[in-house]
């Protein structure tokens, strides 16, 4: 095969009995890449970790890494080394006993492991408390201990679960950049599995996004969230609209839909695989829909009443009401400062919301 | 049931409740105790009961404890007690650590039906399981049959013998202590070898640690306050054992508990047996005391 990825995942399924956990997953991953595995509880993404760590052996399929066959390799024997997500810790041993664990099957002298050590307390910033257990440190150095533990017998894939789940919101994000930059300085290439999709974003270079065992899109960030491939990924990442349309012209590469929600036809960008008469899906983010109290002059142009709006200060979330009855979710930016009357409508506002024909995402799901 | 409360703490209720198992300790441990530590330094009379305190001087007779070490029977009676005793902790220690384990791995119908066979023993009476065993050693029995023809297999012709001479031998009473005393070692075991997380195994094996280094490394550390537990459960009443030692045991190597018996009822020596108890309280109190000391120290770094 002429795939030289350095990970490669190759018709990978497993199953429980009867339970299929992962179904067929194909994937490649480069090296020194963040590759982020997304999706809900039991939709395989962890499954899928504890067969790349050899704890779990693929019903089929084949795991290559960096060429080699994964196929029957203990974990033990296995370059690839896992953040857990409870970290894991060893609770009878200190800081440093921890993160000289896997060391002491590395062929190296004693000062040389005392070396290392060093270099990875020093790379998470946890030098002064090398003499100190588990239960004596706080959740975000135990975390660090854990990413220290892992990364200290330089393995050739990282896998983090979850790393940053259990950090309270400040913590996460000093963390979530403390992560990047540490795989940037060290280069191992980082498989993350998360449920949040916020993490996944801002950590990884590309995304894979699972569902129900099986990957529906892998793609850059920019990619599953302006170009989702179905409606499970639309749906999933951020939060869209969707409505029910037929598709009834092409023109100037972009399809006309008839929306029965909006009572008008709609231009959208031109999908490949779409045929005119389908049935299709158009489905619009919060944040590409303009509301304004005059008519304005746009391609796509449709009426609806405020009918609740929530202010959060930066911006405000309104739902709109269309003549059909159906919602919209609307965000708009509050640009302006001021009291209420700075913002663009109100309740029970006869309101208009136009959008780019870029904008509008077609399905064919 | 917020008055109820109120009530139950003003009128002393809880103290009295708390207080309880304390006055329980007091009058049927602590104070008997203390009756035995005054015996034990009485002298003793041909009267009823057999010991006074004496009208002539001194009237504390510590005789008693000198003869624990003057005199080599009980010198020697407290060494067979300990090597027995040490001898049957290791064995329950070597058979119940992976029976334990065990029970942690396997599935949970599974986990209370086998839990259900290390305590179903205590179904049968204690001493009718001691007379099963003599059953099983005596000579004429399959079991020793069987052994003695694995013996004889074994070894040169010249050792070959008839049948195993196991009973009334510091073996049977090593035997019937383990078999006894197994369920008390594999009940702590299993309690602290349950609370472990399973993920720390996984990440040692991650981290390019065999199963075995697994055990070793990960494992058996956690577990040591439970080997302690399940250590001192069989030991302690292992080392005093009197009726496993007179049914099955030697009557010329005596164990400390026989010795006490002994001064008890046929000698009529009172002051003497209650020296020996005493003796014996200390041997197990102060290792017991020390290592809660110790565990306390250690927790208190948490």
């Amino acid at each position: 095969m002429a795939d030289t990825a350095f990970l490669r995942i190759e018709g990978v399924s497993k199953t429980f009995g009867t339970f299929h956990a992962v179904r067929d997953v194909t994937l490649s991953v480069a090296q020194g890449e963040i590759f982020a595995l997304l999706g809900g509880s039991g939709c395989g993404k962890t499954t899928l970790l504890r067969m790349l760590a050899g704890f779990e052996e693929p019903t089929a399929g084949r795991i290559y890494l960096d060429g080699k066959d994964m196929a029957g390799v203990p974990p033990w024997l296995r370059p690839v080394h896992m953040m857990f997500q409870s970290y894991a810790l060893f609770p009878h041993m200190t800081v440093e006993t921890n993160v000289a664990y896997g060391l002491k099957h590395e062929p190296m002298s004693k000062a040389e492991r005392a070396d290392r050590v060093r270099e990875m307390l020093d790379l998470v910033q946890l030098t002064q408390f090398a003499k100190r257990k588990p239960h004596q440190i706080s959740g975000g150095q135990r975390q660090r201990v854990a990413l220290a533990r892992a990364l200290a017998r330089q393995p050739k894939l990282l896998l983090l679960d979850e790393p940053l789940a259990a950090l309270d919101k400040k913590l996460r994000e000093h963390t979530q950049f403390e992560l990047m930059s540490i795989q940037e300085r060290t280069g191992v290439t980082f498989i993350v599995v998360t449920h949040d999709q916020e993490e996944a974003m801002t950590l990884a270079d590309r995304i894979a996004v699972m569902d129900k065992g099986e990957v529906r899109q892998v793609g850059s960030p920019t990619e599953v969230y302006e170009f989702p491939a179905n409606r499970f990924v639309a749906s999933f990442i951020g939060s869209i609209t969707t409505f029910a349309a037929t598709v009834v012209g092409r023109e100037d590469g972009q399809l006309r839909l008839k929306v029965a929600d909006f009572g008008t036809e709609v231009l959208a960008r031109d999908v490949a695989g779409i045929t005119e008469g389908q049935a299709v899906t158009l489905a619009l983010r919060p944040e590409k829909i303009t509301i304004s109290q005059a008519r304005p002059e746009a391609a796509n142009v449709v009426e609806g009443v405020v009918k609740d709006l929530a202010y959060f200060g930066k911006d405000s979330l309104y739902r709109i009401t269309l003549p059909s009855g159906a919602l919209v979710q609307v965000h708009a930016v509050n640009a302006r400062r001021g009291d209420e009357a700075a913002r663009v409508a109100d309740w029970d506002d006869k309101v208009w919301l136009s959008f780019e024909p870029g904008a509008a995402i077609v399905l064919g799901d | 049931m917020a008055r109820l409360k109120a009530w139950f703490d003003r009128s002393g209720w809880s103290d009295l409740i708390v207080g309880l198992p304390y006055l329980w300790l007091v009058l049927f441990f602590l104070l008997p105790f203390l009756i035995v530590v005054a015996m034990s330094v009485a002298t003793k009379t041909p009267t009823a009961p057999p010991f006074s305190f004496g009208g002539e001087h001194p009237w504390i007779n510590l005789g008693g404890y000198a003869r624990l070490f003057g005199d080599a029977l009980y010198v020697r009676a407290f060494l067979i007690s300990l090597m027995n005793a040490a001898t049957a902790t290791f064995f329950c220690l070597l058979i119940g650590y992976p029976m334990a384990l065990a029970l942690t791995r396997v599935s949970k119908s599974w986990r209370n039906i086998l839990l259900m066979l290390v305590i179903l023993p205590f179904w049968t009476s204690f001493l009718l399981r001691v007379y099963a065993w003599m059953g099983l050693m005596g000579k004429s029995s399959w079991f020793n049959a069987a052994l003695t023809d694995v013996w004889n297999w074994i070894v040169p012709i010249d050792w070959a013998v008839k049948s195993l001479p196991m009973m009334h031998s510091n073996f049977a009473v090593v035997l019937v202590m383990v078999y006894t005393y197994l369920p008390f070692m594999i009940l702590p075991l299993y309690a602290s070898l349950e609370r472990l997380d399973p993920t720390l195994d996984e990440a040692a094996l991650d981290l390019g640690s065999r199963p075995w280094q697994v055990f070793l490394d990960v494992t058996l550390p956690q577990s040591i306050p439970g080997i302690i537990a399940g250590g001192l459960l069989v030991f302690i009443p292992a080392a005093g054992e009197l009726v496993i030692p007179s049914l099955v045991g030697d009557a010329a190597a005596p164990m400390i508990g026989r010795v006490i018996s002994d001064e008890f009822s046929s000698a009529r020596d009172w002051p003497m047996a209650s020296a020996v108890a005493v003796a014996l309280l200390a041997l197990m109190v102060i290792p017991t005391m020390l290592y809660s000391h110790y565990q306390a120290r250690a927790e208190g770094t948490k």
